[in-house]
């Protein structure tokens, strides 16, 4: 139990230390690497409590997929050289108290979500959880989620799908003058369109590419 | 006590594992350049050591030996822990392989998703190291890397779910061992051509290697890096090549299987069969680096894009519904 112990709070106080590093490092592109950090630590601490099935499609999708995008948006946007310094001097101090109620609005909602959960009565009590050993998480994830959970699941599904129709529709513009390519006409020429072989009279020469 | 004798026999169970690998990754370079030099009709390094054998421990002392040169306006940090982030994650995803049948170092219910985890997060050491170098070369080559790795991880994931409806585990050992009767690679052949293709952008092998495309980018991400450091992002590249040989070995080519299960085969350990699939896999890698050009970056995005992610969408239907209608879906 002792390293056990000694993981869990390595990987929590690596967790929180990021997460604290993401909002006061000064440089962006820091921001997102310790973001990084804290998901990866997070995804031990998934793999620490036995839920290795999450851990590692955290790791995935949120440091595989998700980062590498914020990675490659903040490296874009040159934002990298700027101080991030705009939240001490005077002129931009206004934003504070708004910013103060939002979260603090965000907070209480919060509460009372999670305040009016209803668990399930074997979730609440460890003792009688019949979580077996037999199979895998995996598998019982499985099992719940195409079946029990499927509706919450379509729905999230759909949400993800509106959103990136959204993202799509509000930045495709239709642009004047965009050479287009078409592979087949290129792997299909042939020597015979291509090539033409001219007797030049002498003197004269040959008027070619009409 | 009991912690320690556990560490002392984890550590030596990783160097054993870790030793031969780094081994075959010197040796898979040498074998890469003649494979290669040899379709052009030329010799290859062949003068260090028998068959130019210790032409990589050559290279490598040379490296050794040279100046770290770590560039003025480079972020240092970050510029000094990209090579390390390759060469760590192209090295640690080997704790998953099994070379035989309870001959693996972590027999985890997951391995499949920790091999890809880990090979997702490879992208990290080339945008690191691209952008660290605060350079236009390297920067260029990181951004075209991303944006390549990130679209062909989501066919190999795809591709990963065929065999997986097959299987009905993540465990590498049971992908292994669901291959007794029939190597995946007879009933998923398309997809194993399509994770072939994909394997070579995965990896930033020619003809995907535009981000290191020496003719527009000078070595991309590379450009900055010299010395050890430079050998390092090199040996993580080719642990990553033989990483993914391995994986198409163990999803497609039946692992540590014998062809035949019949007398005098079955009697050569899993491991020496692993290691000739993947040695198979990797002068097909070889040959194809010596034989196709380059493709274009748009020409590489359409690939993915459109070509493979679709095929193998439907290559996911067709499966399942052969599976379900044939009543052959594995249960637990």
């Amino acid at each position: 139990m002792m390293a056990h112990a000694i993981f869990f709070y390595a990987f929590s106080i690596i967790a929180v230390i990021s997460a604290i590093m993401v909002t006061v490092s000064k440089n962006t592109v820091h921001s997102v690497f310790f973001l990084i950090l804290d998901f990866i630590s997070i995804s031990c601490l998934f793999i620490m409590i036995g839920a290795e099935f999450l851990g590692m499609i955290m790791l995935i999708v949120y440091v595989g997929a998700v980062a590498v995008l914020f990675l490659f948006v903040v490296m874009m946007l040159n934002v990298a050289q700027q101080k991030n310094q705009w939240f001490i001097s005077k002129q931009n101090s206004g934003h504070i108290p708004v910013g103060l109620i939002i979260s603090t609005i965000i907070f209480f909602e919060l509460i009372i979500v999670v305040g009016g959960w209803k668990y399930k009565p074997e979730l609440l009590n460890p003792t009688i959880s019949k979580v077996s050993n037999e199979i895998s998480n995996t598998h019982s994830l499985g099992q719940v989620l195409y079946t029990d959970y499927i509706h919450i699941f379509q729905i999230s599904g759909m949400v993800l799908l509106i959103a990136m129709i959204g993202a799509i529709v509000l930045t495709f513009r239709q642009r004047e003058g965009v050479k287009t390519q078409s592979y087949l006409k290129q792997i299909s020429r042939e020597r015979s369109e291509g090539v033409e072989v001219l007797d030049v009279p002498s003197n004269q020469g040959v008027k070619i590419d009409d | 006590m009991d912690y320690i004798n556990l560490v002392f026999g984890e550590v030596y169970k990783i160097i054993f594992l870790l030793v031969p690998v780094l081994v075959s990754v010197a040796m898979i370079v040498w074998l890469d350049r003649r494979v290669w030099a040899f379709v052009q009709k030329r010799q290859g390094p062949n003068v260090v050591g028998p068959f130019g054998l210790l032409q990589s421990v050559a290279d490598a002392l040379k490296y050794i030996f040279k100046e770290i040169i770590i560039p003025a306006s480079s972020n240092k940090i970050i510029f000094i822990l990209a090579p390390i982030i390759t060469m760590t994650l192209a090295l640690i995803a080997w704790a998953v392989i099994p070379f035989g049948k309870d001959q693996v170092l972590a027999n985890i219910n997951v391995g499949i998703l920790y091999i890809f985890a880990v090979s997702s997060l490879g992208v990290y050491g080339i945008i690191m190291g691209g952008w660290a170098s605060n350079s236009k070369y390297p920067f260029l080559g990181s951004i075209r890397s991303a944006a390549q790795m990130v679209s062909y991880e989501v066919s190999i994931g795809i591709i990963i779910i065929n065999v997986l409806l097959c299987v009905g585990s993540l465990n590498l050992s049971d992908i292994v061992i669901a291959q007794q009767n029939m190597w995946f690679i007879i009933p998923l052949f398309p997809m194993f051509v399509i994770f072939f293709i994909s394997s070579l952008a995965e990896t930033n092998r020619p003809p995907f290697d535009l981000p290191e495309a020496e003719a527009e980018l000078v070595a991309g991400y590379q450009t900055e890096y010299s010395g050890m450091m430079y050998a390092m992002f090199w040996l993580g590249e080719y642990a990553n090549i033989l990483l993914m040989c391995a994986l198409g070995s163990i999803l497609f080519l039946g692992g540590w299987l014998s062809p035949i299960d019949i007398y005098p085969f079955n009697l050569i350990p899993g491991a020496i069969w692993l290691t000739f699939k993947i040695l198979l896999l990797f002068i097909l890698f070889a040959l194809v680096k010596a034989v196709v050009p380059r493709y274009r970056y748009d020409q590489l995005m359409r690939l993915g894009w459109k070509i493979f992610l679709p095929l193998s969408l439907i290559y996911v239907v067709l499966t399942a519904s052969y599976l379900f209608y044939f009543n052959l879906l594995p249960t637990i």
